[in-house]
């Protein structure tokens, strides 16, 4: 391709003056270009924003005319304790599922990073459930958990161990979804991480070898070191997402039993289209995105100083 | 393919479980969705099945709803994934090729969109389209996912790593920017196509939270959220809820299967450029 373009006997100046040219006048065509992404994004997104702060300030029924409350709905929900427990529940989600799935994520990588047989069905079956909805995921263990007709307690049965009452269980509800998180949320991490274990100089490794260090020590001051930005963005992304569960709730225990899995979202959902309490349910959202916003910018932060220290 | 030259490796050892653990729970709903009733329902329930029984994708394909409800995820997956591949092309070229004014101070807004969490907007949004009479109906569900910030910004960060000699000829010849976006830069941008495909066809079809609230009527639903119904209202019956689950994965499993490669370089690029 390179040589085709060298064929051109053009002056170079000329070349960037008649381009200047054509882009000059190109105002209208790109905008043409751009306007329906730019019309769909910023009205979908933008004014929708801008609407939910305007409504968490007012009393909403998605019916009728809003009536304007001042702070009353973000007062409310300071005191709410089913929020407070929807946040407590959000919480031990999150950290269960964020360390366990990176964690565990770099890990099996390490374990999949070398060329022996299988190795790529290996992969496929670790990641292929990341790729189910969270919908199929949970009718599925729904299903396996089934008190009753479930294979889950089936197998206990047979290992002569007591039957379990698993999503009927406060106790478990919510551990289990953080296992059925798992399940599905570790191949990601598992297969980014794998991607970036592929940009590991390999002759930093070398170096590192041939100064005498052992394999635990290649692991920590080569490799860990380099996979650290794609760290911080695993944490970030999970985080985010963690912060954020809702369908597998929603299908698998409605938030029960006895509200022991009810997260923040599936809060926000329930007040807003359950008992139509819109204004009430836009407070929790923005209380909800602003968590959001702290977190990304603390770990931005880290990032930054970690990157200006290094380069100190 | 033969991998004779590599040695058994006690990592196997390890990584088999492993693997197989992963792989059980899926392998149980493709083994349940065509056991009996009988099998299921005794207890300790049956792990083997006696033979294959059809019965329960008898049950759903022969439901009025279950074959409508695909072809409703169908058509809001393949508008959508149309949708983002065409108009995050034409916005993705504009912003890296071409000068207009605010060009900056949009594709910075447009990126400042993507941290926006969707329960900040889903609210507004179901009464923007409540206005628009769309509740209830695939459109409701098709606009919002027409085009996303991620589609654009993809498109945009792959454009502006081609080099612009490329371009020059078909310029020069007096061709115009969507001549040169459609014969010139889009066949090399396969791999950009590919990753906004996958990513769109992904979240669109296993979307569970914006059907719910945009849909009341059983005959718009999605696959998703008809799954969803069908195992509230069928829960003893299971394996038709199993059959109806492997439909449901089936065509994301399939394309995962067949286009193995793209998927993984879509979903580990988000990761590395993040």
């Amino acid at each position: 391709m390179a040589s085709v373009v060298g064929t051109f006997t053009l002056d170079p100046r000329a070349r960037k003056a008649a381009a200047k040219r054509r882009t000059r006048g190109e105002g209208a065509t790109a905008w043409a270009f751009v306007s329906p992404s730019v019309l769909i994004i910023l009205g979908l997104s933008v004014i929708p924003v801008l609407w939910s702060l305007l409504l968490s300030f007012q009393a909403n029924d998605l019916v009728s005319p809003s009536r304007w409350v001042g702070l009353a709905n973000y007062k409310a929900l300071a005191a709410d304790p089913a929020f407070a427990s929807a946040v407590q529940h959000t919480l031990v989600y999150t950290a269960l599922y964020v360390p366990l799935s990176v964690v565990g994520g770099l890990a099996i990588a390490l374990m999949l990073d070398r060329p022996i047989r299988l190795i790529s069905l290996y992969r496929t079956l670790v990641f292929v459930p990341f790729v189910v909805s969270a919908a199929a995921q949970g009718v599925l263990f729904s299903f396996v958990l089934d008190p009753e007709f479930g294979a889950a307690n089936s197998v206990l049965h047979a290992l002569g161990l007591p039957a379990q009452g698993f999503f009927s269980d406060p106790g478990q509800a919510l551990y289990l979804l953080v296992a059925i998180s798992l399940w599905s949320g570790t191949g990601f991490c598992v297969i980014v991480y794998l991607a970036a274990l592929q940009g590991v100089p390999d002759e930093l490794v070398e170096a590192a070898r041939i100064d005498g260090a052992g394999r635990a020590g290649v692991l920590r001051h080569v490799v860990l070191p380099t996979l650290t930005p794609v760290t911080i963005f695993l944490v970030l992304f999970q985080t985010i997402n963690a912060l954020q569960v809702f369908d597998l709730v929603f299908v698998t225990t409605k938030g029960g039993p006895l509200g022991s899995t009810t997260v923040i979202v599936y809060f926000i959902w329930e007040k807003a289209f359950k008992s139509f309490t819109a204004g009430y349910s836009a407070a929790a959202a923005y209380a909800l995105a602003i968590a959001l916003l702290v977190a990304g910018l603390a770990l931005q932060l880290y990032q930054r100083r970690r990157t200006g220290k290094a380069l100190r | 393919m033969k991998t004779k030259s590599l040695p058994f490796s006690p990592w196997h050892l390890v990584l088999a479980p492993l693997a197989i653990l992963f792989a059980l729970p899926l392998l149980w709903l493709l083994v349940s969705s065509v056991m009996s009733n009988a099998e299921i329902n005794r207890f300790p329930p049956a792990l083997i099945p006696a033979g294959i029984n059809l019965d329960g994708y008898r049950f759903v394909l022969g439901n009025a709803l279950f074959p409508r409800w695909f072809v409703n995820s169908l058509i809001v997956s393949s508008v959508a994934v149309t949708a983002n591949l065409v108009l995050g092309s034409l916005g993705g070229y504009a912003f890296a090729r071409m000068r207009f004014a605010g060009s900056k101070l949009l594709l910075g807004l447009m990126l400042a969109t993507m941290v926006i969490p969707f329960q900040l907007t889903m609210i507004p949004t179901f009464l923007v389209m409540k206005e628009l009479g769309l509740i209830d109906t695939l459109g409701a569900l098709i606009i919002p996912s027409l085009v996303t910030p991620f589609s654009v910004f993809l498109f945009r960060q792959f454009f502006v790593s081609l080099p612009r000699e490329l371009e020059e000829a078909a310029w020069l010849d007096g061709c115009g920017r969507l001549r040169i976006l459609i014969s010139v830069v889009l066949p090399l941008a396969r791999p950009a196509l590919s990753t906004v495909a996958v990513l769109t066809f992904l979240s669109t079809w296993n979307d569970l939270t914006w059907p719910l609230i945009a849909i009341n009527h059983d005959t718009n639903y999605t696959l998703q959220l008809g799954l969803t119904t069908f195992q509230g209202q069928h829960h003893t019956q299971w394996a038709a809820v199993m059959a109806g689950n492997v439909i449901t994965v089936l065509p994301v499993l399939l394309g995962f299967l067949l286009a193995q490669k793209a998927f993984i370089r879509s979903l580990a690029s988000t990761g590395l450029k993040g």
